[in-house]
């Protein structure tokens, strides 16, 4: 039904201007059938003159059973912009590697725009969908609508997030394993965990099919499941000589950037070094076509990274430096690993501690000690340079002498 | 031999509603509280979750979230609009 137009929006308009997609256009769009939408326009115009963000947070609103899922918001100038007293978040867990049928989202369009304010982030930074602005009545009927059209709601608060990764398999040749698999297996392993706030803090996982790691897992994820290969860079010879004579300088742009300094090209042939490969992908992103990763596919298992919120930011750090990742997931002993670590930051991890930040309070080495992990070259992030890792004997010796 | 399950549900419900305004439980609070009371016989992965889950479900407890996860009695929210 069309909503007439109730606010003047000098501020907003000028965010219009230029060749960039403007989200006030898109509002305005919405604003014409939408009420929430309408008075958003209002609300946000007023935030723009008076430099005040006027919403609050809501910290009961969910579904029936369900911890997480649901960011309640609410305005403080409900009275002036009543269509948006509630403006709540709904976060939709993703199918892995955010494919969908034009009929999936359709349904979703028609599911959020009966319910909702028919605005929506594809996909937030969690990885989920999201729905930007219901009230507090709406949340069963869209969740009923939602899992019976074959999706449920993602994670928020102190749980399990919604498990994201990259295409993997379906669209890329460089996939060691198969992140879809592997994500949509932890989707339905940790369903408790991910509806049940119960750790300290947010647990993400995030999985990329190879060190390009397109869903930036070594930033972002606690855990992060990185693909790798353990045997040698595969390399086409007469594809490498095809790059260097289209014209790219094999030296300079690749054997003078390379970090682990194992390539060599002698006008005819590369040579790589994969003793001291360090994986980093530049050389097989620059010739696509000459270079692949190896046969022997797998992953790495890093912990701990995070965004700046509490502490600052932190990268992860290897935590099992290779594992083949193949079906039955079941039988992978990572599993037992991971609920060894979240045991042991539930029972001493502060509230609101990340678990990278925990293993940097209590330290790398006793972390290990406690998850029964044996520290291995792998997981020092700086030879000579980081000895965060110490080994029990050094000391035995100290003691001895 | 295992702690039984109403007795858990019990347990954390009684523990929650009597430091109602005092104190917020996480989900780890109580299962620590948990095993010191009942000890061995108390498994958190598995009495401790089925009681939590169950709790919710009757709509006994909700899950709250104020900077991190807490378990409340249900209540109207300070900062909700009718």
């Amino acid at each position: 039904m069309p909503v007439e137009k109730k606010y003047e929006t000098p501020l907003l308009d000028q965010l219009e201007s230029g060749g960039w997609p403007s989200f006030v256009k898109e509002i305005k769009s919405a604003a014409e059938d939408n009420a929430m939408a309408n008075d958003l326009l209002g609300l946000l115009e007023q935030s723009y003159q008076e430099k005040i963000g006027h919403w609050k947070h809501g910290g009961i609103v969910g579904v029936m059973g369900y911890g997480g899922g649901v960011i309640g918001r609410y305005t403080d100038l409900p009275e002036k912009y009543p269509a948006i007293s509630h403006f709540h978040t709904m976060r939709i867990n993703q199918p892995a590697g955010w494919f969908y049928t034009s009929e999936a989202l359709r349904t979703l369009c028609d599911i959020w725009d009966a319910h909702g304010s028919g605005l929506t982030n594809m996909h937030g930074s969690t990885g989920d969908i999201i729905f930007l602005g219901t009230r507090t009545e709406e949340l069963e009927p869209i969740f009923s609508k939602l899992t019976a059209a074959g999706f449920d709601l993602g994670g928020s608060g102190s749980d399990v997030r919604t498990p994201s990764c990259c295409c993997g398999k379906a669209r890329c040749e460089w996939a060691c394993y198969d992140t879809m698999g592997l994500t949509y297996y932890i989707t339905n392993r940790y369903q408790d965990e991910l509806h049940r706030p119960a750790f300290p803090y947010k647990m993400k996982f995030k999985m990329s099919g190879c060190p390009n790691d397109c869903v930036a897992s070594v930033a972002r994820a606690d855990i992060s499941i990185i693909g790798t290969w353990r045997d040698e860079i595969q390399v086409n010879q007469e594809e490498v000589r095809n790059y260097a004579k289209s014209g790219l300088d094999i030296t300079k742009e690749i054997a003078m950037l390379c970090p682990g300094k194992c390539i060599e090209w002698n006008g005819n042939e590369i040579q790589i070094d994969n003793s001291n490969c360090r994986h980093c992908m530049h050389c097989i992103n620059l010739m696509p076509k000459a270079l692949a990763p190896g046969k022997d596919r797998g992953a790495a298992i890093l912990v701990g990274s995070k965004a700046p919120i509490v502490e600052g930011a932190l990268l992860s750090s290897v935590l099992v430096p290779f594992i083949k990742l193949e079906e039955p997931y079941d039988d992978l002993e990572i599993w037992e690993l991971i609920e060894n670590m979240w045991d042991i930051w539930c029972e001493e991890g502060k509230n609101r501690e990340r678990i990278g930040e925990f293993i940097q309070r209590v330290g790398l080495g006793n972390f290990l000690d406690a998850v029964g992990l044996e520290p291995q070259p792998e997981m020092v992030a700086f030879p000579r340079d980081n000895p965060y890792v110490f080994y029990e004997e050094y000391f035995e010796e100290e003691e001895d002498q | 031999m295992a702690v039984d399950l109403e007795k858990v549900k019990e347990t954390m419900f009684k523990l929650i509603k009597d430091s109602a305004g005092m104190k917020k439980w996480k989900a780890t609070d109580l299962h620590k509280a948990c095993e010191e009371l009942f000890g061995d016989e108390y498994d958190k992965r598995g009495v401790g979750k089925d009681a939590i889950k169950e709790l919710v479900e009757e709509g006994k407890l909700v899950y709250t979230y104020f900077g991190g996860s807490y378990l409340e009695l249900p209540h109207r929210e300070g900062a909700a609009n009718d």
